[in-house]
């Protein structure tokens, strides 16, 4: 999922001050589950900037609403009409949420609630670890299902540096070094010679560094386009 | 000859061979670059000239490689895969080639958040590259120089002939890796491997042993790194704080006996602890060098490039071969 962490409210207090009627605008899924931005967070987020207006005498109405996923339009249109009567949204959605409803909404600005920090996962309660980074062309299946690009810090691709410190990273006893990951994991599945195999420079125009990505699927557009005659 | 590089003359002399190592300034004054190449030049075979260690901004290593060839003393650069780009390192070493400069280690890189281990504000904030990693470069430059392409697959009228380096650190984490992640490099076409800093011979030994068994001391030329411990704090700190590093208690001991007997006296304390720790730099050189497969050794007087001329003598490496072609 996706994971990210409420800004300052220092910072979320400049963006919004000198707007009248700001709607806090929270997103069910990913941003919910990390206790960053779903309904709950937007309407706590609502009422400390009430509180803080209040304090500061300005004059601001708030209010918080929310949706299950900002990323498609079939969840966030049926309440656009709602959404149009504010004259700024604080979105607490990931930064594909705002993207998207800032690209819909028209004359309104759609400010960011919250950092979009990384694809992870929930180990126990109250932790979120980064696990993947989307590079687009993915290897695991050479690395014991552990990612050398998201994992190592320097994104190395033939083993680990020399800052490998008891099994931790060099820049902090608090992060795994990937490499050490990989080699015990290769090691339990009996595969650690599999590492020698050198891997070429990467093509990593598969990544953010060719540009912004998309994907199509064309059978489902075709499919939807038939639907839509039918009707 | 892939290079012609003095240091690749040695090793094909069978000599032991030594590098020492110029750390460039934090300046843009060339002085201390040139004063640092007289102090070395005759002292050691080849020069590294660090590329921002520990992620600090200092004359970069093909400038600071360029005045010191230009002293008479020969340079390996260094080519961090953290500040570059294959585009970028390939187009510097190009320029390295052109400028006379025919030794290059390929190295990750410190991380940016280091800054000189925190004395230093740094750049913590820079975004790194990693393009390539430091096997990948190994490749790039063999194919570069054997191959006369680049990377991406275009001609090169002329190649840069290099003789490539890179680093092994022996005993560092995950140990059970170390002898493979060697392997992938020569494997990758390095020429020569500098080793991290070498105070546990016991550990070294062992590593070396498993690199024979791989055949891999007659496709390389290992030599043993050795980082001249100058004092019992710096000694202590290798110990506790570098990766890959470990001191034996009993040295650790020996120089905090010497520590101890001097007393108050700064001065004194300070030339008794010198003294003690060029002795064991001289004693560390013989056992490395003892250890069969050891090509030389690459020897650190981290901000103290004046010991190298002492420990050379003292180790019996001194004159170094000269070539007349």
């Amino acid at each position: 999922m996706i994971v990210g962490q409420q800004k300052p409210f220092e910072e979320i207090w400049g963006m919004v001050k000198d707007f009248k009627k700001v709607l806090v605008y929270g997103c069910n899924t990913c941003v919910a589950i990390c206790h960053a931005g779903g309904e709950k967070e937007a309407e706590i987020l609502a009422s400390m900037i009430r509180m803080k207006a209040a304090q500061e005498g300005v004059n601001m109405k708030v209010g918080h609403a929310a949706v299950m996923r900002h990323c498609e339009p079939e969840y966030f249109e049926p309440l656009m009409d709602e959404v149009r009567t504010y004259d700024l949204v604080l979105s607490t959605a990931c930064g594909v949420g705002v993207n998207f409803l800032a690209q819909k909404i028209g004359n309104i600005p759609v400010y960011p609630g919250i950092n979009t920090t990384f694809y992870g996962a929930v180990p126990k309660p109250g932790e979120f670890i980064e696990l993947c980074a989307g590079c687009g062309n993915c290897i695991l299946h050479l690395t014991g299902g552990i990612c050398p690009i998201a994992r190592c810090t320097k994104s190395l691709m033939n083993g680990p540096c020399g800052g490998t410190d008891r099994g931790k990273c060099e820049i902090s006893q608090d992060v795994d070094c990937g490499w050490y990951l990989i080699v015990e994991r290769m090691k339990q599945l009996g595969r650690l010679e599999d590492l020698v195999e050198i891997q070429p420079p990467r093509d990593w125009s598969t990544s953010f560094h060719g540009g912004p990505r998309r994907v199509i699927l064309e059978h489902l557009q075709d499919f939807e386009e038939k639907e839509e005659k039918k009707a | 000859m892939k290079s012609g590089s003095n240091l690749e003359r040695v090793i094909l002399s069978g000599k032991p061979a030594v590098t020492a190592e110029l750390g460039p300034p934090m300046s843009a004054d060339p002085h201390e670059v040139i004063e640092k190449a007289h102090i070395l030049k005759g002292y050691c075979d080849a020069a590294n000239i660090t590329d921002c260690q520990t992620a600090v901004v200092r004359i970069s290593s093909i400038a600071g490689a360029a005045l010191a060839f230009r002293e008479g003393l020969e340079p390996v650069t260094q080519m961090t895969c953290r500040d570059r780009n294959r585009i970028a390192m390939q187009a510097d070493l190009l320029g390295a080639a052109a400028l006379g400069i025919k030794n290059c280690l390929c190295i990750a890189g410190d991380h940016q958040k280091f800054g000189a281990a925190g004395r230093l504000k740094g750049h913590p904030g820079a975004k790194n590259v990693y393009d390539v990693d430091t096997i990948q470069l190994v490749g790039i430059l063999k194919k570069m120089r054997d191959e006369g392409l680049q990377q991406g697959g275009d001609k090169l009228q002329v190649a840069p002939k290099f003789f490539v380096g890179a680093t092994w650190t022996p005993a560092g984490d995950p140990i059970d890796f170390r002898p493979l992640n060697l392997l992938k490099k020569v494997n990758a076409g390095a020429d020569f491997i500098q080793t991290q800093g070498i105070y546990d011979v016991e550990i070294f030994k062992k590593q070396m042993e498993k690199a024979r068994n791989l055949g891999l001391h007659e496709r390389t030329a290992i030599l043993g790194g050795i980082i001249v411990p100058r004092n019992f704090m710096m000694l202590k700190y290798m110990d506790s704080a570098v990766a890959g590093v470990t001191v034996p208690k009993s040295m650790l001991e020996r120089l905090k006996k010497v520590k101890d007997a001097a007393g108050d006296d700064k001065k004194k304390s300070k030339e008794m602890q010198e003294a003690e720790g060029i002795k064991i730099t001289v004693e560390l050189i013989h056992q490395v060098l003892e250890i069969p497969g050891i090509r030389g050794v690459h020897i650190q007087a981290i901000e103290w490039e004046t010991a190298i001329k002492e420990i050379v003598q003292a180790a019996g490496l001194y004159p170094r071969p000269t070539f007349t072609d």
